[in-house]
Parts: C-alpha cells; structure tokens; sequence
C-alpha cells in the first residue's frame, strides 16, 4: 500500500502526545524477548551466568570508557568511530548480563519494591565494584589517543578471536551473539590496527605516544589468556571458550600489526598485583572506582526511575 | 471451515502487508522488510500477530522504535494483540536489504551495500583501507574515498565523492 509505506512514526506526535513516551518509547524492555533461554543440558546455570557475566563486563567497562571520548577525539570521524564502537560493545553487554541473569538470578541485586529497573541495569548500575568481572585492560584509563589505540587493538584482537570460537557455544544466546560480536569485532580490531600503524608511521611524536600506549597496556595482557576457573569450567561444559587456547592467535595478529607499523613486541612483562587476584577475581585497579561512579551516579540517584 | 481458513489466511496477508510497511526509524526511506530486519510475522489462532525483527547490530538503538511503530501499525489495521520476538539468529547480514531497499537507497543519496563478507573461519585483518568500487550515488562518478568505516548510524560508512565533492553514506556489508 503505497500510502502507508510513508515515514509514520508512533514519535511524530512526540511533543504534544502522550507524556509517557516523552523518552522516546525506549521503555525498558527484555533484550532477549523471544528467545530460547533454556540452559543446555549438563551446564550449570550459576557457571553459565558467572561466565556471561565476565564477557559482559569486559564489554560494559570499555564502553564506559570509549565513550569518554565522545566529543573530544582528535577528530569528528573518530569521535562517530569511537562512538559506534562503544555502541557496538554496550549491545553485546545488555545481551550478556540478561543472559547471565536469566541463567543464574541470584546474581542480580535486589532493588527497593517497584523499580523498574531490568536485570541487565540492576547488573549495570547496582553492583559494586568488587562484583564486577571485568579484566583491568577494559577499566584502564583511557590516556591519549595512541594509549586508546593501543588498548582498542589488544582487546579487540583477543575479544575477536574468543568470539570466533565462542560461535561454536551449545548456548545458543551466546552462539548467537557471538556470531553477530565477530562481525562488529572485526572492524573494530581493523579500525584500531589501522590508527596503530597509521600513528606509529606518522610524526616521532605520534610514534613515540602509540609506542608509550603499547608498553602502558602490555603488562595488562598477560591477564587475559590467564583463563579463570570459571572460564575452564565454561570451556569443558561447551558453552565457553578458555582464553588460554587463543593466545598464540591473539600473537599472530598483534605481530602482523607491529611488523606493519615497525613497532617492536614490547617485552613480556611481569604481571602486576602481589596477591594474584585480578578483574576476574572482583579485584580491580584505582582507576576503576571513579569511572564506575561516573557511569553508576544518576541511576543509583534514582532507583524508581524510568528512563 | 473453508471461509474461517480463507478469513485467516486473508488477516494474514493483512498483518503481513502493514508489518512491511513500517519505515525504518533510522533510514526511513526503507521499510523494515526491505532492510531485511523484519523475518516474520504470523498469526495465533487467538488472533495473535507475532511480529519477528532481527538487530542490524548488537547495540542498534532503533530496536525499541521499530517494536513501538510495529504494534502501533498493527494496531491501527485491526490487530489488537501484537507480540514482537528479538530473533538473534541467523545474525543479520547485509545481503538480506532486498532490491527494492537498495533502489531506495540509491534514490535517497545512500551507496548500497556490495556482497557481505563470509565469517566463517577466522577474520583476516585488514590493515589497509577497505577497497569498494563504489559510484557516487549523487553523480555517479566511481571516484570515491572512504572518510570514515563509522557512519552516522551503526550500519553505515562516510564516504566523499572525489568528483563532485559531495559526502555520502554508505551502508556497510556485514
């Protein structure tokens, strides 16, 4: 019908209509409306959603952090890249922390009666910080362009090569989101490979600071091939991916970045933290308690809110 | 019997036809069946009608205004029960925009989509800049460069046209 096929919106009437969309309709909603939830046979749900959890919050942190550069990158594209990015890893964390709270609920905080906050916000925005699950290279802070670069490609190279496989899940969210992640982790590991070589090609002073940037987040990597308990046990129950069986691939890229860009390997470093607990543990880095109020403050200021 | 089938098969193609015709919210020059998010609707014995819709991406900001103009349109053709499914899988792929959205994208000053990539095995990077041999859906000229892989929306690159100097946005092949 070629009359209808016109540009209706239910929002055309937004500033005279019904007060209740003044947010523009984007009432809470299941993320996951529809689909199978069922946890597959021979899986623990509490392991299932501890697992979720920590690729939920890996995605979650880091795009709190890329999205403070909204407005202030070294350029209007990289700011929409940045942007879009960030984007791209908050979609996949909404998915992943519903997920972790349909497997196991008790991981979601309890809100006073009559919020109507949904369990990936209360997971969001009512755990402290030692209930996060995120690896420290996500909370890092974001320092210059050429330190964000440098974190964005290491990341997003490890993040691409578990999803790859993650594909393979007998969770068929996490296969599902998996196979729609790999899409989008590939053009952010291009976007990132390409600003490194790009920098470290270009002025000594854009060299020198991508190269600072690398030697700043090296000694956070060790940490993501480390493989928590939880990852293990995801692994052996088919429904995760050890993060130790992705290292030598994870290398291959980041060396094919380097040898492009005529940046050398920086050398292994020792991992940091005297007790060995890490992000993964609910341990975190100082620069994580200031970023998660920023990202916490208004909705803990209004826990009956609706947005 | 035979006019209770043929009622609902005709309430069918009716639910079926007002759900393709709701506009994306983001490129509303395409309908959410020509953009290939829409990828089903049927209808329940109770009179039902489940509308299935598919993100473009993971974290596309349109999903809850295109569930809100879907119940609305069917809605307003009758359908007071109106259930709208997220389906995740298969991921949505580029190849689904039909060619009747690439047309309508072409006419609107958008560069249509070329054949999306294959992920199956593992992703080669890509250090240099993407190669599309794109024409200038303004002039028509093949002199184009890509200004940023990230457009204005999730789904879109910015590209600049070499010969008439106009930017446009194209939208990316995943």
């Amino acid at each position: 019908m070629a009359e209808e096929a016109g540009r209706g919106s239910v929002y055309d009437g937004l500033l005279g209509g019904d007060p209740s969309r003044w947010a523009f309709g984007t009432d809470f909603e299941d993320p996951l409306a529809g689909v199978d939830t069922t946890v597959p046979d021979g899986v623990d749900p509490r392991r299932l959603g501890a697992y979720c959890l920590m690729l939920g919050d890996d995605a979650l942190v880091l795009s709190q952090r890329l999205g403070e550069w909204t407005g202030s990158a070294p350029d209007l594209e990289d700011d929409i890249a940045l942007a879009n990015i960030a984007l791209d890893l908050l979609g996949q964390a909404r998915l992943l922390l519903a997920r972790a709270a349909a497997a196991d609920p008790s991981l979601v905080p309890e809100l006073p009666a009559g919020s109507p906050v949904p369990p990936e916000d209360a997971l969001a925005f009512f755990r402290a910080e030692g209930e996060f699950r995120n690896v420290w290279l996500a909370e890092a802070e974001n320092g210059d362009f050429g330190a964000t670069t440098a974190r964005l490609l290491v990341f997003s190279a490890w993040r691409l090569a578990l999803f790859q496989r993650l594909r393979d899940s007998r969770d068929s969210v996490l296969s599902a989101v998996a196979a729609k992640g790999v899409k989008e982790l590939a053009y952010h590991r291009d976007y990132a490979g390409r600003w490194f070589v790009t920098l470290a090609r270009g002025t000594g002073e854009s060299r020198r600071r991508v190269a600072a940037g690398l030697a700043g987040v090296w000694p956070l990597r060790g940490e993501l091939f480390a493989g928590h308990a939880v990852e293990r046990a995801a692994a052996d129950s088919g429904v995760g991916v050890d993060p130790a069986h992705v290292a030598a691939e994870v290398d291959t890229v980041l060396d094919q970045v380097f040898a492009a860009s005529g940046v050398g390997r920086p050398p292994a470093a020792a991992p940091a933290g005297a007790d060995g607990a890490r992000g993964r543990d609910g341990a975190h880095t100082a620069a994580f308690a200031p970023m998660l109020a920023d990202m916490q403050g208004v909705a803990r200021a209004h826990p009956l809110g609706r947005w | 019997m035979a006019d209770g089938t043929a009622t609902r098969s005709g309430l069918l193609d009716t639910a079926r036809r007002a759900a393709e015709s709701v506009a994306d919210p983001e490129m509303p020059m395409l309908t959410l069946a020509d953009l290939g998010v829409l990828r089903g609707v049927d209808l329940a014995g109770d009179g039902t009608v489940t509308a299935t819709i598919t993100p473009t991406y993971s974290g596309c900001p349109a999903m809850a205004a295109m569930r809100d103009d879907l119940v609305a349109r069917l809605r307003d053709h009758g359908f007071p029960a109106v259930r709208v499914r997220v389906s995740l899988h298969p991921a949505w792929s580029s190849d689904w925009i039909t060619p009747r959205g690439r047309r309508a994208l072409a006419e609107h000053g958008l560069s249509a989509p070329g054949p999306a990539p294959h992920r199956g095995g593992p992703v080669p990077l890509t250090l240099l800049p993407v190669r599309r041999d794109l024409a200038c859906p303004r002039c028509g000229a093949r002199d184009t460069e890509p200004v940023s892989e990230f457009g204005p929306t999730a789904c879109t690159a910015l590209y600049r046209c070499a010969s008439c100097l106009e930017p446009f946005q194209h939208v990316k092949e995943v």
